[in-house]
């Protein structure tokens, strides 16, 4: 139940480090997002045993954290909260494809190792992003920059209606849960029956929950649209962080960055 | 059930986006035409009924495990395929952006898994079909059960498809569908007991609840005849991109002729085994051959072409598919050590940064959990 609570509180945090003002904020929302999905295009389209050039793509993450003032080791926890779906698929790579793809000195690494560290860090990189985009941009302007984008006004409008509402219906269910774990001795009382019933009872208030917000909506004049008339406007910085990330992402796709400096060392030493 | 972005290739999650970009839109239209417009924040307040539903588990006994709501079909069930499909996407959206479950590439694919088949396979051709227009309890109980259990068995399966498809995960086909559906199946007798339970208190303590919201989409409505025309285009388009993807990238189809052969392997362990130990054979034969040339290659790069003529030659034998990387030590050492230089590059530029902001733009604390 703990566990609940603190990752509700987690949404929240999530949500507070998006008021911040610092020039990542300040982007364009769409700007944001577009960059966010060719990021992670880029970095999914490598092949499976890549590793060394997915490194350079931390660069992303880190220079972002570091301009947005947002916390590491937060992010890190998170992220490692989330590994375990990529972890349990990817750890039967190595089980499975046992030929030896790298050898280094007297060590043959399989290409099953391989292509599980390879899924690691791209589950690294694609997550850390998406966490920086709600960290720097908050859910609102991702609404925001959805709707600018072309996406169906009705699925905006419900985001923005569920983002609103999680908070209020999952606090009432807390509520719930936890009169129920206290008039429960010995585990009696957490079975199926009071459960549906509990369940039951929270949807029934969540409709009549519904129709008063509709009632309240019309009062002040709903007419089946939520307006969303924020205007957005592109400015210099926001096309240059754009066009300069996409450049990069490209460039990095292209030319093996770890590669290079690695051989370069290698003439340096020899 | 969320796939991860790590585990899907750009073509598969494009096609998926597509497909579902389509069904969202479609959605929306149809929503427009045949709903009024009460239904907008009953789907705001279910999606996060779901979410808030999720909290609420109760214990099945003689397992030790517990049980919730998934939600699916209970969306499915009180609002119309249409509303639900967008609540469904809503709410996988904001599990992606603030849970992870899933990633953002991996959207498209994981609305469809989960809100596809639900909303538009299992509600229309399986619930309605049982429950019809007279509710029983029995009829509740048959029809949320069978529908859930088949949704979520469609979604694990597409979900190995798209995982195989991918080419990222080494796992055969027979070994992960049969790690999937079992474990889907379990999932999805909860899933319907649940629904049942709800939707019969539901329609107990308010019928006109349940009346309401089954009568607010008519039965017309599932003419599925558009939604058939949009998923084929989809899949024009998606079978389009990926052959373009294909012929850029040839270690997929590779992967696709080694899937096959792998799972001969397993019909055929002799061989499977008789491989490998000529392979460790080889493998020992090579490696004084390898300790002798060491020092020449610290000299320079040069031994790398032979290296990398042995290192094919000998994953060509050890197994005759596995054609892809024939990657010399010195060109992977190389890469290793570059790899950490960049880390170490991209850290110290992030370490300046925040350094720069804090001291010249004064930018206060961290607001704290």
């Amino acid at each position: 139940m703990g566990n609940i609570e603190s990752s509700l509180l987690n949404i929240g945090y999530l949500e507070t480090l998006s008021y911040q003002q610092t020039p990542l904020h300040r982007l364009d929302p769409r700007v944001k997002l577009l960059t966010t999905l060719i990021f992670i295009v880029a970095v999914v389209s490598f092949g499976k045993y890549e590793i060394t050039g997915l490194v350079p793509f931390l660069i992303y993450p880190v220079v972002l954290i570091a301009v947005g003032n947002l916390p590491p080791g937060y992010l890190a926890k998170k992220i490692l909260i989330a590994a375990p779906f990529a972890f349990f698929i990817g750890i039967f790579n190595p089980l499975l494809d046992r030929a030896v793809l790298v050898q280094l000195g007297p060590v043959g690494i399989s290409g099953g190792w391989v292509s599980f560290a390879s899924i690691m860090i791209r589950f690294t990189l694609t997550v850390s992003a998406a966490f920086i985009l709600i960290a720097g941009t908050g859910l609102n302007a991702v609404c925001l920059a959805l709707d600018k984008l072309g996406a169906p006004r009705i699925f905006v409008m419900q985001l923005l209606f569920l983002y609103r509402y999680i908070f209020v219906l999952t606090e009432e269910a807390l509520r719930m849960v936890r009169a129920r774990a206290l008039r429960a001795f010995d585990g009696r009382g957490l079975g199926f029956g009071s459960y549906s019933s509990m369940v039951g009872h929270l949807l029934l208030r969540t409709l009549e929950r519904a129709r008063r917000i509709h009632l309240a909506m019309l009062s002040r004049g709903f007419e089946g649209r939520i307006h969303l008339l924020r205007p957005l406007h592109l400015h210099r910085g926001d096309v240059v962080f754009f066009l300069g990330w996409s450049t990069l992402f490209v460039l990095l796709r292209r030319y093996n960055l770890s590669q290079w400096c690695g051989a370069w060392i290698m003439g340096l030493v020899t | 059930m969320h796939m991860a972005d790590a585990l899907i290739s750009p073509a598969v999650g494009g096609a998926m986006w597509a497909a579902t970009a389509g069904l969202t839109v479609y959605s929306a239209k149809k929503l427009k035409e045949n709903v009024d417009e009460h239904i907008v924040p009953l789907m705001g307040v279910l999606g996060a009924f779901i979410f808030a539903a999720q909290m609420l588990n109760f214990t099945i006994p003689a397992t030790g495990s517990s049980g919730h709501l998934g939600g699916g079909m209970i969306l499915a069930i009180l609002l119309g395929p249409y509303a639900a499909f967008l609540t469904i996407a809503s709410v996988i959206t904001v599990q992606a952006l603030f849970f992870a479950d899933g990633g953002l590439l991996a959207l498209g694919c994981n609305i469809f898994n989960m809100g596809f088949f639900p909303c538009f396979i299992a509600y229309p051709f399986i619930y309605k079909k049982i429950v019809g227009e007279h509710l029983t309890q029995g009829r509740i109980l048959a029809g949320t059960m069978a529908s859930g259990i088949i949704a979520l068995q469609l979604g694990a399966f597409a979900v190995v498809l798209e995982t195989l498809s991918s080419g990222i995960s080494e796992l055969p086909f027979s070994t992960f569908v049969l790690l999937m559906l079992p474990i889907h199946l379990g999932i999805g007798i909860v899933e319907g007991l649940v629904t049942a339970a709800v939707v019969s208190f539901v329609w107990k303590a308010h019928p006109e609840t349940l009346a309401l919201v089954t009568t607010s989409t008519p039965g017309k409505a599932h003419s599925h005849k558009p939604l058939l025309i949009g998923l084929a285009l989809c899949a024009v388009v998606a079978g389009g991109m990926l052959s373009w993807f294909a012929s850029t990238h040839p270690d997929g189809l590779e992967w696709s002729i080694k899937g096959v052969s792998g799972q001969e392997e397993l019909e055929a362990p002799k061989a499977g085994v008789h491989g490998a130990m000529a392979w460790i054979q080889e493998k020992l034969a090579f490696l004084p051959d390898y300790d002798f040339k060491k020092p020449a290659e610290e000299k320079g790069g040069k031994p790398e072409e032979g290296m990398a003529g042995k290192e094919g030659e000998q994953a060509g034998k050890g197994k005759e598919e596995e054609s892809w990387p024939a990657v010399s030590a010195g060109k992977s050492l190389a890469g290793i050590l570059g790899a950490a230089l960049t880390l170490l590059m991209a850290g110290a530029i992030g370490f300046g940064l925040r350094r720069y902001y804090a001291q010249g733009k004064g930018i206060g604390r961290r607001p704290s959990l």
